[in-house]
């Protein structure tokens, strides 16, 4: 199966909804118009990232009425949206959303809430409990946002669970700038997210389709670099540095299975030693008791 | 006995790490453009001393925003150098903005003439904020912002004047050491005397930062960068082979003007302070 995607490269307006709805709105018709099957948007997209006291401002239920644009919109175009989601016990969750012919597909809520240096999202987020793959007419799919993919475990349950098709909306700022690359020195976000990206696909022979916004809040420069990377670790397309853009890129679910007949690593994958190993780090760590696999 | 194979030891070089120019260049470019344009502005104002920081500045507000929407402003008091005047005027000329020079010397002046015993750090503070409140008048008439040409050796060390110099809305190279600015001023092709003349705050007549603080400004950036980027601790600084009380001494710098850095106390009475428990980003909604 052979489809257009766009990763949709964008600078949102911190806290101003209607505004990042309208730009969404606008995104989705061109996109659409060139033939495209999927545009993803990034981290957050429909908010800004650095939303601080705005997360319960700009909080949404995925059935709110401000939404029904977007979800029109999707006609004929499957769409990736990030949100602040307000579940319905009131908790808020950093969200991205699939849109599918008018209805909401699938929901991930983001599972790692990074809460280091320059980052506080626990301040403000509740945490996603599960790594879910769901069927698209695209493909088997699933999301993980932006910290999700800088973790070994996420991505493999997502493979396992069937996924070809990665879809990685992030808001990656920028930070280290220097040009020698030095042992201690932790090197340029951009050149970790593109390691991360090629690993993950290759090890489980998927698709990586990384959308990473761009523009800046509060002297924070986010980076964009969108990529696509090819189940075999290999880039089929990356986006530049810093600048608003649409990255279009064909993506043919043919390469999923040429990689996995020369490179059987996904076949391979032991999942019952993964568990075995892990109830026993698990007990030896935390000391558990009642459990098997000793 | 002799394994007859080369060994090979991988160490880590000191010193503050070079940057990738060009990268940091067209970063700090898009951040200049993004900050001023999504206020709906296109203008910015700073402050021309003749000296590196500034002249970095306001090259790159030239380049970012086209030079035409940068106001120069040289404000010199009655005992600044001749030369500092001459090299912002070349800075200006060459990045191509717009400048005006306001003498200073009437105001503080006037203020010192009930101040006979101010020391001549106390005027440099004066002027400094004297420049300050010229540089926000100025933006309020141009409709702009004041860049700020604060670099991070100074503002780590409180190397600045509160209030003063280490004022304003946006600032591209508060991130920057003294050492990496260096380099950044030759890929931007600053005039070579800006370069190389002796930094100075011009606080007398032929004071220089380095003579004032007793250290160089790449020993001080070389234990800065590995004190806070790298959160290397003293002993680990000191086994790299730094004088232990010259790094007891930049931290205990560090540590004494952390005021100069934050926001003024405030006492908390309700249960939402600001900065405390009422947290926006600055740029909230633009």
């Amino acid at each position: 199966m052979s489809f257009k995607a766009c990763l949709a490269q964008i600078n949102p307006t911190l806290g101003d909804l209607e505004r990042n709805l309208q730009r969404h709105l606008e995104v989705i018709a061109e996109a659409r118009e060139r033939g495209v099957r999927l545009c993803v948007f990034p981290e957050l997209s429909l908010t800004g990232y650095f939303l601080k006291d705005l997360v319960p401002e700009v909080a949404l239920r995925l059935d709110d009425s401000r939404l029904q644009p977007l979800r029109d919109a999707s006609e004929g175009i499957d769409v990736v949206v990030g949100l602040v989601e307000r579940s319905a016990d009131f908790r808020y969750f950093n969200t991205a959303a699939y849109l599918c012919q008018g209805e909401w597909s699938h929901r991930h809520r983001k599972i790692y809430l990074p809460t280091y240096g320059l980052f506080e999202e626990q301040r403000y987020f509740a945490p996603g409990d599960r790594v879910r793959a769901f069927d698209t007419d695209l493909g088997r799919a699933a999301l993980l946002t932006c910290e999700d993919m800088w973790h070994a475990i996420p991505p493999l349950i997502a493979a396992q669970d069937g996924a070809q098709l990665l879809i990685v909306p992030s808001a990656g700022p920028v930070r280290g700038r220097e040009s020698d690359a030095r042992p201690g020195v932790e090197p340029d976000a951009g050149a970790t997210w593109e390691v991360l990206n090629r690993f993950h696909a290759k090890a489980n022979g998927v698709y990586v389709l990384y959308a990473n916004r761009v523009g800046f809040e509060d002297g924070i420069g986010f980076g964009g670099g969108s990529q696509v990377v090819l189940p075999s670790g290999r880039l089929a397309a990356q986006a530049a540095p810093l600048e608003e853009l649409l990255l279009e890129v064909e993506i043919d679910l043919a390469n999923v299975c040429r990689e996995r007949r020369d490179s059987p690593l996904f076949r391979d994958e032991d999942l019952e030693l993964a568990l075995r190993e892990l109830r026993r780090v698990r007990k030896r760590r935390f000391g558990l008791v009642g459990e098997t696999g000793e | 006995m002799s394994a007859s194979i080369p060994w090979r030891r991988a160490a880590e070089p000191l010193g503050v790490p070079a940057l990738d120019l060009p990268a940091v260049q067209d970063l700090l470019l898009r951040f200049l453009r993004n900050e001023v344009r999504k206020l709906g502005l296109e203008r910015v104002v700073v402050g021309l001393s003749g000296g590196i920081d500034s002249a970095v500045a306001c090259v790159l507000a030239a380049r970012a925003l086209g030079g035409e929407q940068v106001l120069a402003i040289r404000m010199p008091y009655a005992t600044s150098s001749p030369e500092s005047l001459e090299d912002a005027t070349a800075v200006a000329e060459q990045a191509g903005v717009r400048m005006i020079t306001v003498d200073l010397s009437p105001q503080i002046d006037a203020y010192f003439r009930h101040r006979g015993d101010a020391t001549p750090l106390e005027r440099g503070n004066k002027m400094a904020r004297e420049r300050m409140a010229i540089l926000y008048d100025h933006s309020a008439v141009e409709g702009a912002l004041v860049l700020g040409t604060s670099n991070k050796t100074e503002l780590l060390l409180g190397y600045g004047t509160i209030h003063g110099d280490m004022a304003s809305a946006l600032n591209p190279i508060g991130d920057l050491y003294k050492s990496q600015l260096r380099e950044l001023a030759v890929h931007l092709g600053v005039p070579e005397r800006v370069i190389a003349k002796p930094p100075s705050a011009d606080l007398w007549v032929g004071q220089t930062d380095e003579d004032e603080m007793g250290f160089s400004y790449e020993a001080v950036d070389r234990v800065l960068y590995h004190l806070v980027d790298r959160r290397f601790t003293r002993s680990e600084i000191v086994a790299r082979g730094e004088d232990a009380s010259f790094v007891d001494r930049v931290a205990e710098m560090v540590r004494r003007s952390q005021f100069k850095r934050a926001l003024p106390i405030i006492a908390k009475v309700s249960h939402r302070t600001i900065g405390r428990d009422f947290r926006y980003a600055r740029d909230w909604g633009v």
